[in-house]
């Protein structure tokens, strides 16, 4: 006769803190590829942002707008220091570079139309300028970028303003690079490449390195253009004082900061997840240097990195930008990532929240594709209306915010309207923790 | 015949006024005097004329020129014709760093040497240098000609795609996935037409080696790992 | 990141010009660093006798801090003055008595010893600096200058260049080091003092350390290939000597030329196109990562 089995004790199977599942799947992919991950998108790490800030709405001391009725401004203009034509934006919210290669020729005509209906600019990216683009965009910059795929004086002139690419929050200091899958036979040709190659992209521009030869590259681009078009220079949130202070220097007329949740086409995993700074830690040290050479609000500066909604776009003008640039959000409003198209993630090997295998070229939602047939899936107009829609939203949100701080333009909310929740949050916007004023770490630049 | 002394006015008014041609202009020869190592001189245009610097000019002279043709008598800084779309530079003395870089088109002619970066991701321009040429020259060239009389120095063509390099002298050494390749009769002839544009017809071109890509960094493979 | 120029004399002919050539090469270098200027001119000097370049901009401040270290050396000391700088003869074996009394003043720097280097630098154009100083009327043998477009430190004299870290030493960079906050560590530790937070400094005080455990100029500077990390292009001043170091992917800007008479440097070529006899001069951008050294015998 058998003895009853005892009970065994046995503990609930327990992951690794360290050797977490996402880890351990990790390294087994790159035991067996021998490559780096690479993917699109930005940090998905959880930061220290602008979910940590607070706004101190009036009450008896200051005394809010009404809303529908007393004005809350959202114009802005761009590229006052030197350039003959300024950009005049109707909302704060632009939309940041991205390339035709990277993106279908559909998504990039819906972020022009969606654009143009909102009063606010689009960018190119690396590889040029497409007709699509141009067409539906009434306002665009045109990204001047380490590769120079595309770039041409024709197009120069055609833009409304220049974006010096130095660098981006998802990859300060690094280049860029396409797979073979997204270099089709039109995006070979825009590049001069041969098709279907995986293309490298450089670091730093070939012709020129630091502020001093900077200064003299914007002179150029000036000069070709007659000083009518505003000179942006862009950079990855890592230094953002000196840089921000250098740029300035070098004659630029808008400083774009991007901080390290701001998407990529394609980068390396490490990359996007271990280098640069958060957006909320880089807006503050970019202000002080402004303001320091007395610049502020003469040059501007456009932040983004993470900016989901009018309360991001509020709290960032406060602290002292004048206006936010969004991409990853841009593209979450055309279609990426609908939970319609969840069948075509499983496929993937993904879920509808979390596909970022944008180098890939398989986009279910036609975006982030360059395979005809995907991005036939993506209606222009329709996708362009829904971004216009997702941009008003935004205005709305943050004038209903700058009303009742008694605002009535969004550009004289201040860091003083702000307080933190956490002493992370409060050291790096340098604003108080909420219920006192104590801001921590004052001494840095 | 117009000149203009940049010694006596703004760099910006030459500018200004080369861009303003029209295209039916009969100003078609400008002479410039005392460049000065100006920088951005007679860049962006983009008419059928011609331009001659007389003097040492800065960076980026001719830079994104189309159709013009520009002269240097004198030494050119970092960048002369960069991006370049088409028409033709001449420098008679030497050029700096990253000559022609990202150059489309046309045609960049050094009498001298051009030193580090010659014709970095060079995109489609014929360059012809008369002396020798720097170390990283040709980095990530995509497409064009690069011709060089004389000598080549450390790391020719690294990461390079699908531009020909020509050189008659020694190349101290070749930089990652470039490789030389047999000058065959297509090679020779799209040599002598770049020799020939370049006012070169006596240069034999059977005395050039030619280089290009080993395509091997073409699609990532880990065994290439060293290379990036 | 910046302008640099520098004139090596082969022979006694243009010693007399040294100061004006050198001052119109600087002066063409302004729009490369409106910041600062500063330049050192290796000028006459006697055995047995070190010059220490004083700065002080309260003048009454550095005419006292002088009476006191005289008081202190017991010496009567005969100071010139340039503007803001002063120029003291002190005795050889004074050197280090001056250095530590001086480092106790307010308000006065030291900022370059040598029997015979003078070092000025001060924020503004570099043609105002230069004129300030004086620099037209002086001569020597070799002279270093520089304009600086500050970028991690701050705008101020102390930050400007050339950096002297050693007895008739100085360095000019036009670049930006990626790892002297470690390198300064080190020197520290060897006994290598800094006075400001730049990283041209630390590049300064590693030639010091260098020289100072034996190495030639030639074989400091070899050395710096393996340890200094970062983008840079060097120019150097010694005693006797002259050099040029560019790291081994030379994106920052050189052009030098050489004649029977003098090698010159400058970070664009229009700072070498007044200096005598350039037409026909050997004009050449140095080989990265290759040590260009010229000593006078």
């Amino acid at each position: 006769m058998n003895a009853p089995m005892k009970p065994v004790h046995r503990t609930l199977p327990r992951y690794s803190a360290t050797f977490d599942p996402h880890t351990i799947s990790e390294i087994q992919r790159a035991a067996a590829t021998g490559i780096y991950d690479i993917r699109g998108g930005g940090a998905k790490r959880k930061v220290p942002h602008f979910d940590d800030l607070l706004f101190l709405g009036a009450s008896i001391s200051r005394y809010p707008l009404e809303g529908y009725r007393e004005k809350c401004g959202t114009d802005v203009v761009l590229g006052s220091r030197f350039a003959k034509k300024p950009i005049r934006l109707k909302i704060p919210v632009t939309i940041a570079g991205m390339s035709f290669g990277s993106l279908s020729g559909q998504a990039k005509e819906a972020l022009g139309r969606g654009a143009s209906l909102a009063g606010t600019s689009t960018t190119t990216g690396d590889g040029g300028m497409t007709e699509e683009e141009r067409g539906h965009s009434s306002i665009l910059v045109y990204q001047y970028l380490p590769s120079r795929y595309g770039m041409n004086p024709k197009d120069l002139r055609r833009a409304d303003a220049i974006e010096i690419v130095i660098g981006q929050g998802a990859k300060p200091g690094g280049g860029g690079m396409l797979l073979g899958q997204k270099i089709s036979p039109r995006v070979a040709k825009m590049r001069t490449l041969p098709e279907g190659i995986d293309q490298r992209s450089a670091c730093r521009h070939p012709d020129w390195t630091g502020p001093d030869d900077l200064e003299i590259k914007i002179e150029e681009l000036r000069e070709i253009t007659d000083w009518e078009k505003p000179i942006y220079v862009k950079i990855g949130a890592s230094r953002p004082y000196y840089d921000t202070a250098l740029a300035v220097k070098s004659g630029a007329d808008v400083v774009v900061l991007d901080g390290m949740q701001g998407g990529t086409a394609a980068t390396q995993e490490v990359f996007i997840e271990n280098v640069g700074l958060p957006i909320l830690a880089a807006i503050a040290p970019a202000v002080r240097a402004l303001q320091d050479l007395g610049m502020h609000r003469k040059v501007q500066l456009i932040v983004s990195g993470g900016i989901r909604s009018g309360a991001d776009v509020a709290k960032a003008l406060a602290l002292g930008a004048d206006a936010v640039s969004i991409g990853s959000a841009a593209l979450i409003a055309l279609g990426d990532n609908d939970p319609a198209l969840e069948a075509e993630y499983q496929k993937l090997g993904t879920t509808a929240g979390a596909y970022d295998d944008w180098h890939e070229g398989l986009d279910p939602a036609g975006i982030t594709t360059q395979n005809p047939e995907l991005a036939a899936r993506l209606d222009p107009v329709l996708a362009g209306r829904r971004l216009a829609n997702y941009l008003a939203v935004l205005t709305l949100e943050a004038q209903t915010i700058a009303r009742a701080c008694g605002k009535s333009h969004v550009h004289n909310l201040e860091p003083e309207d702000l307080v933190a929740l956490t002493m992370e949050a409060a050291a790096m916007a340098r604003v108080p923790l909420a219920g006192t004023s104590w801001i921590p770490g004052q001494t840095g630049l | 015949m117009p000149s203009f002394d940049l010694a006596a006015a703004p760099l910006r008014d030459l500018n200004q006024a080369l861009h303003a041609l029209p295209e039916t202009t009969n100003e078609t020869h400008w002479v410039i005097d005392n460049p000065g190592g100006k920088h951005a001189i007679a860049c962006g245009l983009d008419a059928p004329i011609t331009v001659e610097v007389n003097g040492h000019v800065g960076y980026y002279c001719g830079g994104m020129n189309a159709r013009a043709t520009i002269r240097v008598s004198g030494n050119a800084g970092v960048g002369v014709g960069e991006n370049m779309m088409s028409g033709e530079i001449r420098i008679s003395g030497d050029a700096s760093q990253a000559a022609g870089a990202t150059a489309h088109g046309g045609l960049l002619v050094i009498d001298g040497n051009a030193s580090a970066r010659c014709g970095i991701s060079m995109k489609g321009v014929d360059i012809v240098v008369k002396g020798s040429i720097g170390p990283m020259s040709a980095f990530m060239a995509q497409a064009g000609n690069l011709v060089v009389l004389g000598d080549a120095g450390e790391a020719l063509g690294d990461s390079i795609y699908e531009a020909k390099l020509f050189v008659r002298g020694s190349v101290a050494s070749l930089g990652a996935d470039c490789i030389e390749k047999p000058l065959g009769p297509e090679e020779i002839e799209a040599l002598e037409g770049v020799l020939a544009k370049a006012g070169l017809e006596d240069v034999a071109a059977s005395d050039f080696r030619f280089y290009g890509s080993a395509r091997g960094l073409y699609h990532f493979h880990v065994d290439n790992a060293d290379a990036y | 990141m910046c302008g640099i120029v520098g004139l090596f004399l082969k022979g006694p002919k243009h010693e007399g010009e040294l100061g004006s050539l050198l001052s119109g090469m600087l002066e063409v270098m302004s729009d490369r660093g409106p910041d600062s200027a500063g330049f050192a001119v290796y000028g006459a000097g006697s055995g047995g006798s070190i010059k220490l370049t004083l700065r002080g901009t309260d003048a009454a401040r550095l005419r006292q801090v002088i009476a006191s270290l005289g008081e202190a050396l017991g010496e009567s000391l005969a100071p010139v003055f340039h503007d803001t700088h002063a120029v003291v003869v002190v005795k050889d074996g004074q050197l280090a008595d001056a250095r530590a009394f001086l480092a106790t003043q307010d308000a006065v720097s030291l900022v370059g010893a040598g029997e015979r280097m003078e070092l000025y630098k001060e924020v503004g154009l570099p043609g105002d600096v230069a004129g300030r100083f004086g620099l037209a009327a002086m001569s020597g043998t070799h002279g270093i200058g520089h304009t600086r477009m500050a970028t991690e430190s701050a705008v101020t004299t102390r930050g400007a260049h050339p950096f002297s870290t050693g007895t008739d030493q100085c360095l000019v960079h036009n670049g930006s080091l990626s790892n002297h906050a470690s390198l300064r560590r080190m020197l520290s530790r060897e006994g290598i003092g800094f006075a400001t937070d730049n990283d041209s400094e630390v590049a300064a005080g590693y030639l010091t350390w260098k020289m100072r455990e034996g190495s030639t100029l030639s074989e400091a500077l070899e050395e710096g290939l393996d340890d200094l990390d970062g983008f840079y292009t060097f120019v150097v001043g010694t005693e006797k000597g002259f050099a040029v170091l560019r790291d081994p992917i030379s994106c920052k800007p050189a052009v030098m030329a050489e004649t029977e008479d003098y090698v010159a440097f400058g970070s664009e070529y229009r700072a070498l196109a007044g200096l005598p006899g350039i037409e026909t001069a050997r004009v050449f951008e140095p080989e990265p990562a290759t040590v260009y050294v010229w000593e006078r015998p």
